[in-house]
């Protein structure tokens, strides 16, 4: 997976990391609405990045700009040339009358071997539904199903839009979990969207808070004490905010030494605020 | 009365399948609007000295390109502005054609369709165009399939979804100008939709749905040409008529049966 870069990108080394995407004084407004102004963001290989902020706040308008889905009215962007895009929107609605198969689903972007459809569908938690007819999935393995066609592409970049809506507290330790395999196992940037302000990974590398500008950024761990942030959120949701600590059993090499960890249906351990060693399954 | 049939089975054998993209887009309304429009193209083609179906095509494809400019402004709904567009330019149709002096048109046939008139030159137009559909809905199969489920997923993926967004319209601007030979202005629409509607019971994939679209639009087809010939029925009509009553039958037909057909 190389990425090669373009005379006119910055060849930017942050935490040893090659840049894979960089957003530089994006604005956006719509209908005179001003969404985002001023938003610097960059998102390195290997890294995972979480961005918060409360609805409407202008996080999935950035991730689009990310993407190259929209363009911004002002500021530049740039993509590390020939990067893979893995994406994962918050919802999807396929029309009742269009009957399609998962293995269709996941083959819409180009041919892919079975064998692989099959060990990234259990790699995301979603076994043997390779013939299941994808309006009949629910929510949550829908969202499973469209993971799988971002993974099969071998993204550089990823970007999941609220993946953990209407996922349960458990569930969402598995998620985080997962998301950090993902990570660990493609080697690739993610960029985590949440509203979710009371369940922030450690696993995050840094949390980017969003109200339509960046009102802060930083570690998890620093993050609740900025006043900024507690100004927005409150001092008293930043006091609760529960850090999702993760065992960091195996090392963040690209290759070699991860074991990747039964996910989905499996155990996804974590430890809760305080709850040391107490593991959930 | 040959002429009839087949003109009719190659129409409806492209509509068919490109009808299930017309669903699955939701674009049943855009369609009928761009077809409504149709009769201020056959007014200006009369006018200007050209043949109808090329004032026919080019307005259809005006039409297209004029919604997705008036639908960005986003001040009324898609559904109301395509509204607006359908009567508006099927009313300054009737009214051209009122206008024109000296010109006689046979507005029933255009409105209704006249399908037992087709002569040999509309049968070659009819399938070379038809094979040209076919052809480019063939070679885009899977582009514009992935477009239709998530535009977003298939930019991410790297398709030109706004040029695949145009061709689609374009290929439904010449089904359409094809079609209301065969049913007329008011009614080209169902010929798409009816048997793709029907044929959603009897597929499990993308492509069952359109290889039984085709076939239910080509059993309406004879259906309704055997209807009226037996019976003296408006063709476009007949046609239409029994498109719909085979959507009644495939409703209720058992889930069994329906398992048994696909396999």
């Amino acid at each position: 997976m190389n990425i090669q870069t373009q005379p006119d990108e910055p060849i930017s080394q942050v935490h040893g990391h090659a840049t894979l995407v960089t957003a530089e004084g994006v604005a956006m407004s719509f209908a005179g609405r001003l969404i985002l102004s001023g938003v610097d963001l960059a998102v390195n290989r290997g890294e995972i990045v979480t961005l918060i902020g409360l609805n409407g706040s202008g996080k999935s308008t950035l991730a689009r700009i990310l993407l190259g889905l929209l363009q911004p009215d002002a500021g530049r962007v740039w993509r590390a040339a020939q990067l893979r895009l893995g994406y994962v929107p918050q919802a999807l609605t396929i029309d009742p009358a269009l009957p399609l198969t998962v293995r269709r689903f996941l083959t819409l972007g180009g041919p892919v071997a079975d064998d692989l459809m099959v060990s990234t569908l259990s790699e995301v938690g979603l076994s043997g539904s390779l013939g299941a007819q994808v309006a009949q999935l629910s929510g949550g393995e829908l969202h499973r199903a469209m993971l799988a066609r971002a993974l099969l592409r071998r993204p550089d970049f990823l970007v999941l839009d609220e993946p953990m809506s209407g996922v349960d507290v458990a569930g969402q330790g598995q998620l985080y979990k997962l998301i950090e395999t993902i990570r660990d196992t493609y080697n690739c940037g993610v960029l985590l969207i949440s509203h979710d302000l009371h369940v922030v990974m450690a696993a995050t590398d840094r949390v980017v808070c969003l109200n339509h500008h960046i009102c802060c950024t930083g570690r998890p761990e620093a993050i609740v004490g900025d006043p900024e942030f507690r100004a927005l959120f409150g001092a008293a949701v930043a006091d609760q905010l529960a850090l999702y600590h993760h065992h960091h059993d195996h090392a963040h090499d690209p290759d070699g030494g991860v074991v990747p960890l039964e996910m989905g249906l499996g155990v996804g351990r974590y430890e809760a605020g305080g709850h040391d060693g107490h593991a959930h399954d | 009365m040959l002429r009839a049939l087949l003109g009719g089975i190659g129409v409806a054998g492209v509509a068919g399948p490109l009808g299930c993209f017309v669903i699955w887009r939701h674009m049943v309304y855009f369609g009928a609007a761009l077809a409504h429009s149709a009769l201020l193209g056959v007014a200006l083609g009369l006018a200007l000295g050209l043949p109808a179906d090329l004032g026919i095509a080019v307005l259809c494809l005006s039409m297209a390109l004029g919604f997705l400019v008036l639908d960005r402004s986003r001040l009324v709904t898609s559904d109301t502005l395509l509204g607006i567009l359908a009567h508006g330019s099927l009313a300054l149709g009737l009214l051209a054609l009122a206008l024109v002096e000296g010109l006689r048109v046979d507005l029933m046939s255009y409105l209704f369709g006249d399908i037992l008139a087709l002569d040999q030159i509309d049968l070659l137009v009819i399938y070379g165009l038809m094979a040209l559909v076919l052809g480019v809905l063939l070679v885009y199969w899977r582009p514009l399939l992935s477009v239709t489920v998530d535009e977003d997923l298939a930019r991410v993926e790297g398709l030109a979804t706004g040029r695949l967004k145009f061709l689609f319209t374009i290929l439904m601007a010449i089904v359409i100008a094809i079609g209301m030979k065969v049913v007329g202005i008011l009614m080209v629409i169902s010929l798409l939709i009816i048997p793709a509607a029907t044929a959603r019971r009897l597929a499990v994939s993308p492509e069952g749905m359109a290889l039984a679209a085709a076939s239910c639009g080509a059993v309406s087809v004879i259906l309704g040409l055997l209807g009226s010939y037996w019976w003296d029925l408006p063709s476009g009509a007949a046609i239409v008529a029994a498109a719909a009553g085979l959507f009644l039958l495939s409703l209720g037909i058992p889930e069994r049966l329906a398992r048994l057909i696909i396999s």
